[in-house]
Protein backbone atom coordinates (compact mmCIF):
# COMPACT_ATOMS: atom_id res chain seq x y z
CA UNK A 1 0.00 0.00 0.00
CA UNK A 2 1.28 3.42 -0.88
CA UNK A 3 2.22 5.71 1.97
CA UNK A 4 1.11 8.78 0.01
CA UNK A 5 -0.80 9.28 -3.18
CA UNK A 6 -2.15 12.10 -5.32
CA UNK A 7 -5.73 13.20 -5.74
CA UNK A 8 -6.11 14.87 -9.11
CA UNK A 9 -8.79 17.52 -9.09
CA UNK A 10 -8.64 19.48 -12.31
CA UNK A 11 -5.02 20.34 -12.80
CA UNK A 12 -4.02 20.38 -9.13
CA UNK A 13 -2.12 17.64 -7.31
CA UNK A 14 -3.25 17.18 -3.70
CA UNK A 15 -1.22 14.77 -1.64
CA UNK A 16 -2.91 12.65 1.02
CA UNK A 17 -0.58 12.14 3.97
CA UNK A 18 -0.34 9.09 6.16
CA UNK A 19 1.10 8.80 9.62
CA UNK A 20 2.90 6.15 11.62
CA UNK A 21 0.63 3.82 13.58
CA UNK A 22 -0.83 5.35 16.74
CA UNK A 23 0.31 8.89 15.85
CA UNK A 24 -3.20 10.30 15.68
CA UNK A 25 -4.36 8.64 18.92
CA UNK A 26 -1.24 9.68 20.82
CA UNK A 27 -1.50 13.25 19.49
CA UNK A 28 -5.15 13.45 20.56
CA UNK A 29 -4.48 12.14 24.08
CA UNK A 30 -1.40 14.35 24.43
CA UNK A 31 -3.38 17.42 23.33
CA UNK A 32 -6.19 16.67 25.81
CA UNK A 33 -3.79 16.05 28.69
CA UNK A 34 -1.90 19.27 27.94
CA UNK A 35 -5.17 21.16 27.57
CA UNK A 36 -6.24 20.03 31.03
CA UNK A 37 -2.81 20.22 32.64
CA UNK A 38 -1.15 23.43 31.40
CA UNK A 39 -3.65 25.96 32.83
CA UNK A 40 -2.95 24.69 36.35
CA UNK A 41 0.58 26.03 36.15
CA UNK A 42 0.18 28.65 33.40
CA UNK A 43 -3.31 30.15 33.74
CA UNK A 44 -2.96 32.08 30.46
CA UNK A 45 -2.65 28.76 28.62
CA UNK A 46 -6.41 28.42 29.08
CA UNK A 47 -6.96 30.34 25.84
CA UNK A 48 -5.34 27.55 23.83
CA UNK A 49 -7.58 25.01 22.13
CA UNK A 50 -5.15 22.20 21.35
CA UNK A 51 -7.88 19.62 20.58
CA UNK A 52 -9.23 21.97 17.90
CA UNK A 53 -5.76 22.42 16.36
CA UNK A 54 -5.31 18.64 16.26
CA UNK A 55 -8.72 18.22 14.61
CA UNK A 56 -7.87 20.80 11.96
CA UNK A 57 -4.39 19.43 11.28
CA UNK A 58 -5.40 15.81 10.78
CA UNK A 59 -8.45 16.91 8.80
CA UNK A 60 -6.32 18.95 6.44
CA UNK A 61 -3.69 16.23 6.15
CA UNK A 62 -5.87 13.15 5.77
CA UNK A 63 -8.28 14.87 3.38
CA UNK A 64 -11.04 12.33 3.87
CA UNK A 65 -14.27 14.01 5.07
CA UNK A 66 -15.64 10.85 6.69
CA UNK A 67 -12.57 10.15 8.83
CA UNK A 68 -12.17 13.89 9.46
CA UNK A 69 -15.64 14.27 10.90
CA UNK A 70 -15.39 11.07 12.94
CA UNK A 71 -12.06 12.19 14.39
CA UNK A 72 -13.66 15.56 15.20
CA UNK A 73 -16.54 13.79 16.95
CA UNK A 74 -14.16 11.64 18.98
CA UNK A 75 -12.00 14.58 20.07
CA UNK A 76 -15.01 16.80 20.78
CA UNK A 77 -16.75 14.23 22.95
CA UNK A 78 -13.55 13.59 24.92
CA UNK A 79 -13.15 17.33 25.43
CA UNK A 80 -16.78 17.55 26.58
CA UNK A 81 -16.25 14.78 29.07
CA UNK A 82 -13.25 16.62 30.55
CA UNK A 83 -15.29 19.80 30.88
CA UNK A 84 -18.53 20.58 32.65
CA UNK A 85 -20.31 21.11 29.33
CA UNK A 86 -23.03 18.65 28.28
CA UNK A 87 -21.73 15.88 26.04
CA UNK A 88 -22.15 16.94 22.43
CA UNK A 89 -21.43 20.67 22.63
CA UNK A 90 -17.83 20.43 21.48
CA UNK A 91 -18.67 17.14 19.76
CA UNK A 92 -20.96 18.87 17.27
CA UNK A 93 -18.64 21.80 16.63
CA UNK A 94 -15.55 19.65 16.14
CA UNK A 95 -17.48 17.19 13.94
CA UNK A 96 -18.31 20.04 11.57
CA UNK A 97 -14.79 21.47 11.73
CA UNK A 98 -13.29 18.02 11.04
CA UNK A 99 -15.59 17.61 8.03
CA UNK A 100 -14.85 21.08 6.63
CA UNK A 101 -11.09 20.81 7.22
CA UNK A 102 -10.98 17.49 5.37
CA UNK A 103 -13.13 18.80 2.54
CA UNK A 104 -11.02 21.94 2.12
CA UNK A 105 -7.82 19.93 2.49
CA UNK A 106 -8.91 17.81 -0.47
CA UNK A 107 -9.30 20.87 -2.67
CA UNK A 108 -6.56 23.27 -1.63
CA UNK A 109 -2.87 23.11 -0.94
CA UNK A 110 -2.66 23.70 2.80
CA UNK A 111 1.05 23.23 3.31
CA UNK A 112 2.08 26.89 3.22
CA UNK A 113 2.39 28.49 6.69
CA UNK A 114 0.30 31.51 5.65
CA UNK A 115 -2.47 29.28 4.34
CA UNK A 116 -2.38 27.28 7.57
CA UNK A 117 -2.50 30.46 9.67
CA UNK A 118 -5.51 31.81 7.74
CA UNK A 119 -7.36 28.49 7.74
CA UNK A 120 -6.81 27.95 11.47
CA UNK A 121 -8.05 31.48 12.24
CA UNK A 122 -11.15 30.89 10.09
CA UNK A 123 -11.82 27.48 11.64
CA UNK A 124 -11.32 28.87 15.16
CA UNK A 125 -13.87 31.62 14.53
CA UNK A 126 -16.29 29.14 12.93
CA UNK A 127 -15.82 26.69 15.83
CA UNK A 128 -16.60 29.42 18.34
CA UNK A 129 -19.62 30.44 16.27
CA UNK A 130 -20.98 26.89 16.26
CA UNK A 131 -20.41 26.51 20.02
CA UNK A 132 -22.28 29.76 20.73
CA UNK A 133 -25.06 28.81 18.30
CA UNK A 134 -25.54 25.41 19.96
CA UNK A 135 -25.49 27.05 23.40
CA UNK A 136 -28.10 29.59 22.36
CA UNK A 137 -30.39 27.28 20.38
CA UNK A 138 -30.14 23.98 22.22
CA UNK A 139 -29.04 24.90 25.73
CA UNK A 140 -30.76 28.30 26.07
CA UNK A 141 -27.55 29.85 27.41
CA UNK A 142 -26.62 33.38 26.50
CA UNK A 143 -23.06 33.65 25.27
CA UNK A 144 -21.40 36.56 23.46
CA UNK A 145 -20.60 36.03 19.77
CA UNK A 146 -17.46 38.09 19.99
CA UNK A 147 -15.16 39.33 22.76
CA UNK A 148 -11.67 40.79 22.74
CA UNK A 149 -10.43 37.68 24.53
CA UNK A 150 -11.78 35.51 21.73
CA UNK A 151 -9.99 37.62 19.12
CA UNK A 152 -6.74 37.28 21.06
CA UNK A 153 -7.33 33.53 21.48
CA UNK A 154 -7.95 33.23 17.72
CA UNK A 155 -4.68 35.01 16.93
CA UNK A 156 -2.64 33.05 19.51
CA UNK A 157 -4.05 29.70 18.42
CA UNK A 158 -3.41 30.48 14.75
CA UNK A 159 0.21 31.43 15.41
CA UNK A 160 0.72 28.34 17.57
CA UNK A 161 -0.87 26.22 14.85
CA UNK A 162 1.81 27.16 12.31
CA UNK A 163 4.55 25.83 14.60
CA UNK A 164 2.53 22.86 15.87
CA UNK A 165 1.67 21.75 12.33
CA UNK A 166 5.33 22.01 11.40
CA UNK A 167 6.20 19.65 14.27
CA UNK A 168 3.36 17.28 13.36
CA UNK A 169 4.61 17.22 9.74
CA UNK A 170 7.69 15.41 11.10
CA UNK A 171 5.43 12.50 12.13
CA UNK A 172 4.28 11.85 8.57
CA UNK A 173 5.37 8.75 6.74
CA UNK A 174 7.92 9.75 4.12
CA UNK B 1 -31.45 -0.23 -2.88
CA UNK B 2 -30.36 3.19 -4.13
CA UNK B 3 -26.59 3.63 -4.01
CA UNK B 4 -25.37 6.98 -2.71
CA UNK B 5 -22.72 8.84 -4.70
CA UNK B 6 -19.47 8.66 -2.74
CA UNK B 7 -19.19 12.46 -2.52
CA UNK B 8 -22.57 12.57 -0.75
CA UNK B 9 -21.81 9.72 1.60
CA UNK B 10 -19.72 11.85 3.95
CA UNK B 11 -22.40 14.55 3.95
CA UNK B 12 -24.98 11.99 5.08
CA UNK B 13 -22.55 10.74 7.70
CA UNK B 14 -22.02 14.32 8.92
CA UNK B 15 -25.76 14.89 9.18
CA UNK B 16 -26.25 11.62 11.04
CA UNK B 17 -23.43 12.20 13.52
CA UNK B 18 -24.53 15.78 14.25
CA UNK B 19 -28.16 14.68 14.72
CA UNK B 20 -27.06 11.93 17.10
CA UNK B 21 -25.17 14.46 19.19
CA UNK B 22 -28.15 16.84 19.17
CA UNK B 23 -30.20 13.94 20.55
CA UNK B 24 -27.49 13.29 23.14
CA UNK B 25 -27.70 16.94 24.20
CA UNK B 26 -31.50 16.74 24.33
CA UNK B 27 -31.37 13.65 26.56
CA UNK B 28 -29.06 15.43 28.99
CA UNK B 29 -31.20 18.58 29.06
CA UNK B 30 -34.41 16.56 29.51
CA UNK B 31 -33.17 15.14 32.79
CA UNK B 32 -35.26 16.43 35.64
CA UNK B 33 -33.65 14.51 38.46
CA UNK B 34 -30.08 15.81 38.81
CA UNK B 35 -29.05 12.58 40.55
CA UNK B 36 -29.85 10.55 37.44
CA UNK B 37 -26.70 11.12 35.46
CA UNK B 38 -25.85 7.56 34.55
CA UNK B 39 -26.29 8.09 30.80
CA UNK B 40 -23.79 10.91 30.44
CA UNK B 41 -21.66 9.99 33.43
CA UNK B 42 -20.23 6.79 32.00
CA UNK B 43 -18.19 8.41 29.23
CA UNK B 44 -16.99 11.06 31.68
CA UNK B 45 -15.81 8.36 34.10
CA UNK B 46 -13.93 6.61 31.29
CA UNK B 47 -12.28 9.78 30.06
CA UNK B 48 -11.35 11.09 33.49
CA UNK B 49 -10.03 7.65 34.46
CA UNK B 50 -7.92 7.56 31.31
CA UNK B 51 -6.62 11.12 31.51
CA UNK B 52 -6.17 11.63 35.27
CA UNK B 53 -3.15 9.26 35.62
CA UNK B 54 -1.31 11.38 33.05
CA UNK B 55 -2.32 14.56 34.87
CA UNK B 56 -1.35 13.02 38.20
CA UNK B 57 2.01 12.01 36.71
CA UNK B 58 2.50 15.48 35.28
CA UNK B 59 1.66 17.13 38.58
CA UNK B 60 4.02 14.74 40.35
CA UNK B 61 6.77 15.49 37.81
CA UNK B 62 6.32 19.24 38.08
CA UNK B 63 6.28 18.94 41.86
CA UNK B 64 9.49 16.90 41.84
CA UNK B 65 11.29 19.30 39.53
CA UNK B 66 10.14 22.24 41.62
CA UNK B 67 11.21 20.54 44.84
CA UNK B 68 14.63 19.68 43.43
CA UNK B 69 15.08 23.27 42.34
CA UNK B 70 13.93 24.71 45.65
CA UNK B 71 15.79 22.29 47.86
CA UNK B 72 19.07 21.84 46.03
CA UNK B 73 19.61 24.90 43.90
CA UNK B 74 17.76 27.67 45.68
CA UNK B 75 18.82 27.94 49.33
CA UNK B 76 17.97 24.43 50.43
CA UNK B 77 17.37 25.05 54.16
CA UNK B 78 15.57 28.35 53.76
CA UNK B 79 13.23 26.96 51.15
CA UNK B 80 12.28 23.96 53.27
CA UNK B 81 11.81 26.06 56.39
CA UNK B 82 9.79 28.56 54.41
CA UNK B 83 7.55 25.81 53.09
CA UNK B 84 6.93 24.46 56.62
CA UNK B 85 6.18 27.93 57.91
CA UNK B 86 3.81 28.59 55.02
CA UNK B 87 1.95 25.35 55.71
CA UNK B 88 1.75 26.13 59.42
CA UNK B 89 0.68 29.68 58.64
CA UNK B 90 -2.11 28.36 56.44
CA UNK B 91 -3.34 26.06 59.21
CA UNK B 92 -3.15 28.86 61.78
CA UNK B 93 -5.04 31.22 59.48
CA UNK B 94 -7.77 28.66 59.14
CA UNK B 95 -7.94 28.12 62.91
CA UNK B 96 -7.98 31.86 63.59
CA UNK B 97 -10.70 32.26 60.99
CA UNK B 98 -12.84 29.59 62.65
CA UNK B 99 -12.19 30.97 66.14
CA UNK B 100 -13.04 34.50 65.03
CA UNK B 101 -16.17 33.20 63.39
CA UNK B 102 -17.26 31.31 66.49
CA UNK B 103 -16.38 34.17 68.80
CA UNK B 104 -18.17 36.84 66.82
CA UNK B 105 -21.19 34.62 66.37
CA UNK B 106 -21.34 33.92 70.07
CA UNK B 107 -21.18 37.64 70.81
CA UNK B 108 -23.36 39.02 68.07
CA UNK B 109 -25.85 36.47 66.80
CA UNK B 110 -26.50 34.65 70.05
CA UNK B 111 -27.54 37.95 71.59
CA UNK B 112 -29.45 39.34 68.63
CA UNK B 113 -30.97 36.29 67.04
CA UNK B 114 -31.21 33.81 69.93
CA UNK B 115 -28.66 31.61 68.30
CA UNK B 116 -26.53 29.35 70.41
CA UNK B 117 -23.21 27.96 69.46
CA UNK B 118 -23.76 26.96 65.87
CA UNK B 119 -20.89 25.15 64.44
CA UNK B 120 -18.64 22.28 65.36
CA UNK B 121 -15.33 21.52 63.79
CA UNK B 122 -15.82 20.78 60.11
CA UNK B 123 -14.08 17.63 58.81
CA UNK B 124 -11.86 18.39 55.83
CA UNK B 125 -9.29 16.88 53.49
CA UNK B 126 -6.37 18.49 51.70
CA UNK B 127 -6.19 17.81 47.94
CA UNK B 128 -3.77 18.71 45.19
CA UNK B 129 -4.93 20.35 41.95
CA UNK B 130 -3.96 18.04 39.08
CA UNK B 131 -5.85 19.46 36.13
CA UNK B 132 -8.12 22.11 34.71
CA UNK B 133 -11.07 22.16 32.34
CA UNK B 134 -10.47 21.22 28.73
CA UNK B 135 -12.90 24.01 27.88
CA UNK B 136 -11.51 27.54 28.06
CA UNK B 137 -14.96 28.96 28.83
CA UNK B 138 -15.52 27.05 32.06
CA UNK B 139 -13.62 27.43 35.31
CA UNK B 140 -13.19 23.86 36.49
CA UNK B 141 -10.29 22.09 38.21
CA UNK B 142 -9.57 18.46 39.01
CA UNK B 143 -8.33 17.27 42.42
CA UNK B 144 -6.30 14.17 43.22
CA UNK B 145 -8.76 13.01 45.91
CA UNK B 146 -12.19 11.52 45.30
CA UNK B 147 -14.86 9.25 46.71
CA UNK B 148 -12.30 7.12 48.56
CA UNK B 149 -11.48 10.14 50.74
CA UNK B 150 -15.16 10.84 51.32
CA UNK B 151 -15.54 13.62 48.75
CA UNK B 152 -19.07 13.95 47.36
CA UNK B 153 -20.96 16.35 45.11
CA UNK B 154 -21.77 19.83 46.45
CA UNK B 155 -19.03 19.83 49.06
CA UNK B 156 -17.33 23.16 49.58
CA UNK B 157 -13.73 23.76 48.51
CA UNK B 158 -11.63 26.45 50.17
CA UNK B 159 -8.08 27.60 50.80
CA UNK B 160 -6.93 29.35 53.98
CA UNK B 161 -7.44 32.60 52.05
CA UNK B 162 -11.08 31.98 51.20
CA UNK B 163 -13.74 30.21 49.18
CA UNK B 164 -12.63 28.43 45.99
CA UNK B 165 -15.72 26.61 44.68
CA UNK B 166 -17.72 23.44 45.07
CA UNK B 167 -17.41 19.81 44.02
CA UNK B 168 -19.64 19.10 41.01
CA UNK B 169 -18.51 15.55 40.28
CA UNK B 170 -16.73 12.97 42.37
CA UNK B 171 -14.96 9.93 40.96
CA UNK B 172 -13.04 7.15 42.76
CA UNK B 173 -9.70 8.98 43.08
CA UNK B 174 -10.48 12.27 41.40
CA UNK B 175 -13.02 15.01 41.79
CA UNK B 176 -14.16 17.92 39.63
CA UNK B 177 -14.56 21.35 41.23
CA UNK B 178 -16.50 24.28 39.80
CA UNK B 179 -14.65 27.48 40.71
CA UNK B 180 -16.57 30.50 42.03
CA UNK B 181 -15.44 32.48 38.99
CA UNK B 182 -17.46 30.23 36.68
CA UNK B 183 -20.68 31.78 35.41
CA UNK B 184 -22.67 28.76 36.67
CA UNK B 185 -21.36 28.98 40.24
CA UNK B 186 -22.94 30.83 43.13
CA UNK B 187 -22.22 31.20 46.84
CA UNK B 188 -24.51 32.40 49.62
CA UNK B 189 -22.77 35.51 50.92
CA UNK B 190 -23.11 38.73 52.85
CA UNK B 191 -21.18 41.92 53.40
CA UNK B 192 -19.20 41.42 56.61
CA UNK B 193 -19.80 44.83 58.20
CA UNK B 194 -23.35 45.68 57.15
CA UNK B 195 -24.55 42.00 57.19
CA UNK B 196 -26.44 42.62 53.93
CA UNK B 197 -27.17 39.20 52.38
CA UNK B 198 -26.84 38.50 48.68
CA UNK B 199 -25.59 35.58 46.59
CA UNK B 200 -22.26 36.08 44.84
CA UNK B 201 -21.94 34.57 41.39
CA UNK B 202 -19.17 34.05 38.88
CA UNK B 203 -19.04 35.93 35.60
CA UNK B 204 -16.53 33.82 33.69
CA UNK B 205 -13.85 36.41 34.48
CA UNK B 206 -11.57 37.11 37.48
CA UNK B 207 -14.14 39.27 39.34
CA UNK B 208 -17.41 38.07 40.91
CA UNK B 209 -20.85 39.65 40.81
CA UNK B 210 -22.82 40.42 43.99
CA UNK B 211 -26.29 40.35 42.56
CA UNK B 212 -29.02 41.51 44.85
CA UNK B 213 -27.85 44.35 47.08
CA UNK B 214 -30.54 47.02 46.99
CA UNK B 215 -29.69 50.61 46.13
CA UNK B 216 -30.57 51.61 49.70
CA UNK B 217 -28.32 48.97 51.29
CA UNK B 218 -24.90 49.85 52.55
CA UNK B 219 -22.00 48.63 50.40
CA UNK B 220 -18.76 50.36 49.60
CA UNK B 221 -15.46 49.61 47.92
CA UNK B 222 -13.13 47.75 50.27
CA UNK B 223 -15.90 46.00 52.22
CA UNK B 224 -15.24 42.35 52.97
CA UNK B 225 -17.67 39.77 51.61
CA UNK B 226 -18.04 36.54 53.60
CA UNK B 227 -20.15 33.42 53.30
CA UNK B 228 -23.60 33.65 54.82
CA UNK B 229 -23.90 29.94 55.55
CA UNK B 230 -27.32 29.84 53.93
CA UNK B 231 -26.22 27.68 51.03
CA UNK B 232 -25.55 24.70 53.36
CA UNK B 233 -22.19 24.18 51.66
CA UNK B 234 -19.86 26.69 53.30
CA UNK B 235 -19.69 27.51 57.01
CA UNK B 236 -20.52 31.07 57.92
CA UNK B 237 -17.98 33.90 57.77
CA UNK B 238 -15.45 32.34 55.40
CA UNK B 239 -13.90 35.09 53.27
CA UNK B 240 -15.30 35.26 49.74
CA UNK B 241 -13.67 38.47 48.54
CA UNK B 242 -13.33 42.24 48.69
CA UNK B 243 -15.69 44.67 46.97
CA UNK B 244 -13.77 46.50 44.25
CA UNK B 245 -16.56 48.32 42.43
CA UNK B 246 -20.00 49.64 43.41
CA UNK B 247 -22.35 51.31 40.93
CA UNK B 248 -26.02 52.19 41.39
CA UNK B 249 -28.38 50.09 39.24
CA UNK B 250 -32.07 50.26 38.40
CA UNK B 251 -33.11 48.19 41.42
CA UNK B 252 -29.93 46.64 42.76
CA UNK B 253 -26.40 47.93 42.99
CA UNK B 254 -23.88 46.60 40.50
CA UNK B 255 -21.15 45.21 42.72
CA UNK B 256 -17.95 43.51 41.67
CA UNK B 257 -15.99 41.41 44.14
CA UNK B 258 -12.36 40.29 43.89
CA UNK B 259 -12.04 36.72 45.25
CA UNK B 260 -9.94 36.35 48.40
CA UNK B 261 -8.49 33.03 47.20
CA UNK B 262 -5.92 33.13 44.41
CA UNK B 263 -8.16 31.33 41.94
CA UNK B 264 -5.60 31.46 39.13
CA UNK B 265 -2.78 29.97 41.22
CA UNK B 266 -4.39 27.06 43.01
CA UNK B 267 -2.14 24.11 43.77
CA UNK B 268 -3.56 22.70 46.99
CA UNK B 269 -7.05 23.17 48.36
CA UNK B 270 -9.17 22.02 51.29
CA UNK B 271 -12.40 20.12 50.72
CA UNK B 272 -15.00 20.47 53.48
CA UNK B 273 -16.20 16.91 53.98
CA UNK B 274 -19.82 17.69 54.62
CA UNK B 275 -22.69 19.10 52.66
CA UNK B 276 -24.44 20.21 55.82
CA UNK B 277 -21.90 22.14 57.86
CA UNK B 278 -24.28 24.49 59.64
CA UNK B 279 -26.19 23.02 62.53
CA UNK B 280 -28.15 25.84 64.06
CA UNK B 281 -29.97 25.28 67.29
CA UNK B 282 -32.91 27.63 67.14
CA UNK B 283 -34.36 28.87 70.38
CA UNK B 284 -36.93 30.78 68.40
CA UNK B 285 -38.79 29.72 65.24
CA UNK B 286 -36.80 30.39 62.07
CA UNK B 287 -39.36 32.89 60.85
CA UNK B 288 -38.39 35.26 63.63
CA UNK B 289 -34.78 35.45 62.50
CA UNK B 290 -34.32 38.57 60.44
CA UNK B 291 -30.78 37.75 59.37
CA UNK B 292 -31.97 34.72 57.46
CA UNK B 293 -34.36 36.78 55.38
CA UNK B 294 -33.31 38.66 52.25
CA UNK B 295 -32.72 42.36 52.69
CA UNK B 296 -34.79 45.19 51.30
CA UNK B 297 -36.70 43.38 48.64
CA UNK B 298 -33.79 41.30 47.45
CA UNK B 299 -34.90 37.91 46.15
CA UNK B 300 -34.26 35.04 48.52
CA UNK B 301 -31.54 32.56 47.71
CA UNK B 302 -34.16 29.92 47.07
CA UNK B 303 -35.49 32.05 44.21
CA UNK B 304 -32.38 31.32 42.19
CA UNK B 305 -32.41 28.76 39.39
CA UNK B 306 -32.43 25.12 40.53
CA UNK B 307 -29.08 24.56 38.80
CA UNK B 308 -27.47 26.43 41.67
CA UNK B 309 -27.77 24.22 44.73
CA UNK B 310 -25.36 26.55 46.52
CA UNK B 311 -28.23 28.93 47.03
CA UNK B 312 -30.67 26.65 48.82
CA UNK B 313 -31.87 27.97 52.10
CA UNK B 314 -31.65 25.70 55.11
Amino acid sequence: MNDAFDLRIGESHIEVHKFHGGTILISVVFALVLQAFLPVYIPKAGILDLPLLITIYFGLSRRNPSTGLLLGTFIGLLQDSLSKTPLGLFGISKTIIGYLASSIGARLDTEHPLARFALTAAFFALHQGIVVLVQKLLLAESQPWFTTNLAIACLVNSILAVFLYFLLDRLRKT
Amino acid sequence: MVALPSRHRSLFLLTGVVLLQVLLLAIQIRKIDPKDESRSRLIRVWTVTAISPAERGGAWGVGRIRNIWRHYFALSDTARENEDLRRENGQLKLEVMQLQSKSSEADRLAALLNFKQTQGKVPMVVARVIGASADANSAVIYLDQGQREGIRRNMGVITPEGVVGKVIESFRDTSQVLLITDRDCGVGAMIADSRVHSPVAGLGEPLLDMKYVGNDDEAKVGDRVVTSGQDRIFPKDLPVGIITQVKPGSQYKQIRVRPSASIGKLEEVIVLLTTDPLQFKHDAPPTTIPAAAPTSGAPSASALPPSKPAEKLP
